[in-house]
């Protein structure tokens, strides 16, 4: 009977550890080997010798330096600011009742839309063309300020639609989690504080943001480990060719050495996935270390 | 007197206070509300006017009276997007059928049966939800593409099966069954399989239901693996398809008809939210990511 049952068992999970035996746990073992195989060859299954070549040559290219340049930017700037935004609209829904629904639904449209789809939209509104300014710089223009190319222009114009496009696209996910967070603060403790007279601020800072403090780690945590696989965003404003328009993106140089003209080392791409895996795990601890000081559990 | 005239002027001045307070907070609401509304707008609007009449637009009119639906007759005709459009039909609902069977099997056996080695697989298990995709993408590539599955329907979908935290989700889920139903339909002699198929089905439909939908948008907007591994334009996935339809469909500039393929694409998903956003909301608070 005993040995029947341990059967089932394991005959029930079949199908799941043959999926995630193949395509998680093998490859997670097989990255790092990929990593140190020096001078692999896609063509012939064949390496020269194992070391630390891999890592070196990624961490020397200018394409790469270029990437987490790129992401840590988009890093520092879409994290607090998203997170703040989406705190001050979820506050600003908490206190109506009327039409709060709809405001809800209308801020989550963004998460089930297609990354590539409206990323072609946001392109187009942005991109200054030669029979059509774009209408971005129009309204620019009515401000008295002039034309700016924002898809193949300057850095920190191309930097800026990619930052305005992350912080619309994460933004639904956040306000859904914060505006939950805020609906099941106890009453009570606004009320007491309301016959105190305490001023909106102070109830602010002394009761809400103390109640909702472990949703706000979890979005930054959360926040920060999706900043740093920013891709498909960047692919939809700038292209494919993401090295050509100075935007790539640590994932973006995975794929690419993997893919495309520039790709089939897959050993360069395992290098510098780990290279960002252990940047998102170091980023991760110190949120955690950080947030154990400062986060009130109830 | 004057006291009483005291108070009424401070409750005039905190019922001013309050009006203005609502009018930012709304004005606020409103603000956001046509930032996420305007590129839905805007893309509905270009699709709707002629390349001729949008080209001639130096401004750009925020309205138009002449509508044509010949950029949605091009969006057809001049890319294969009815192709794109069944090619991820099929694979949205292949994989998310594959999918379901996986997850509720092993749900199934996490939460009801009892085996050897249970708890060390399901902590594996957990512990695994926490490898990004980037890590493995790297050696599925290589094993699709040693396997000779690139440009085929089989190599998008298998690595697109496994969700561990659907499995997790629905275990919990399961669990919440009283255990005594289970105990009982055991007395009365009926299968594992069929308590599975006509008991704990049925009572969790709310949650499953909720697992399908997020993983039918999941796919609708996969990118990154249908990307890799196909290169045959026969086997484009609906982002791919905008992809080249952005870097070379419409000889480029036709933007009313590019605009028209993005509206093509955005329709069902959007269907789908606007008939289950209680759904689908509920269920993203309760633990899903945007990966």
């Amino acid at each position: 009977m005993n040995n029947k049952n341990n059967l089932k068992g394991w005959l029930y999970l079949l199908p799941a550890m043959i999926f995630i035996g193949i395509f998680m746990v093998y490859p997670l073992f097989d990255v790092f080997v990929y990593s140190f195989e020096e001078g692999y060859n896609f063509a012939s299954q064949t390496y020269q010798g194992i070391g630390l070549y891999n890592y070196s040559y990624v961490l020397h290219d200018p394409y790469f330096l270029q990437a987490i340049k790129n992401t840590f930017i988009l890093v520092i700037i879409t994290v607090p600011l998203s997170t703040t935004v989406a705190l001050l609209i979820s506050l600003a829904l908490n206190s109506i009742k009327k039409l709060k629904d709809l405001f809800q639904t209308i801020f989550f449209l963004p998460y089930v839309t297609n990354t590539l789809a409206v990323g072609l939209v946001f392109m187009i509104l942005f991109k200054k063309t030669a029979y059509s300014e774009g209408l971005v710089n129009l309204l620019l223009n009515s401000f008295g300020i002039a034309s700016i190319d924002f898809i193949e222009g300057p850095y920190w114009a191309k930097m800026f639609v990619l930052c305005f496009y992350t912080i619309w696209i994460v933004l639904p996910f956040k306000i859904l989690i914060l505006t939950s967070a805020l609906a099941s603060v106890n009453k009570d403790y606004y009320n007491v504080a309301r016959v105190d007279g305490t001023s909106r601020w102070r109830i602010f800072y002394k009761i809400t943001l103390p109640m909702i403090s472990p949703s706000l780690f979890y979005l930054v945590i959360t926040g920060f480990i999706g900043a740093f696989k920013a891709y498909s965003d960047v692919v939809a404003l700038f292209g494919i060719d993401l090295n050509a328009a100075g935007m790539n993106t640590i994932v973006g140089y995975v794929y690419d050495m993997l893919y495309g003209n520039s790709g089939g080392y897959p050993s360069f791409a395992s290098a510098a996935a780990l290279i960002l895996f252990a940047i998102v795990l170091t980023i991760t601890v110190i949120n955690l270390l950080v947030s154990r000081k400062n986060v009130h559990y109830q | 007197m004057s006291e009483i005239e005291q108070i009424r002027q401070l409750e005039r001045k905190s019922k001013m206070r309050n009006a203005v307070w609502t009018t930012a907070v709304f004005v606020l609401l409103i603000l956001w509300a046509i930032i996420v509304l305007f590129p839905f707008y805007w893309m509905l609007l270009t699709s709707l006017k002629s390349y001729g009449s949008y080209n001639s637009e130096y401004v750009p009119k925020f309205y138009t009276l002449s509508l044509t639906i010949e950029n949605y007759i091009k969006a057809f005709t001049a890319v294969p997007l009815a192709r794109y459009f069944s090619n991820t039909i099929i694979f949205t609902l292949i994989t998310t059928g594959l999918m379901m069977l996986v997850v509720v099997l092993s749900a199934f056996a996490f939460s009801r049966l009892e085996f050897k080695g249970k708890n060390l697989v399901f902590t594996l298990f957990l512990s695994l939800m926490m490898i990004p995709n980037e890590l493995v993408v790297i050696t599925n590539f290589v094993t699709i593409t040693n396997a000779g599955l690139r440009n085929s329907f089989a190599g998008l979908i298998l690595p697109s099966v496994t969700s561990i935290f659907y499995i997790y989700l629905l275990k919990e889920n399961f669990e919440q069954i009283p255990e005594e139903l289970y105990k009982a339909a055991k007395v009365d002699g009926t299968s594992d399989f069929k308590y599975l198929w006509k008991v704990m089905i049925p009572i969790c439909r709310p949650t499953i239901v909720t697992v399908l939908i997020l993983k039918v948008i999941e796919c609708w907007n996969a990118y990154v693996w249908p990307r890799l591994i196909t290169d045959d334009e026969n086997y484009f996935l609906v982002s791919n398809g905008i992809q080249t339809i952005r870097e070379s469909g419409f000889g480029r500039e036709n933007i009313p008809a590019m605009m028209a393929a993005v509206v093509v694409i955005s329709v069902p998903l959007i269907i789908i939210f606007l008939i289950f956003h209680k759904k689908i909301m509920e269920g993203v608070s309760r633990g899903g990511t945007k990966g």
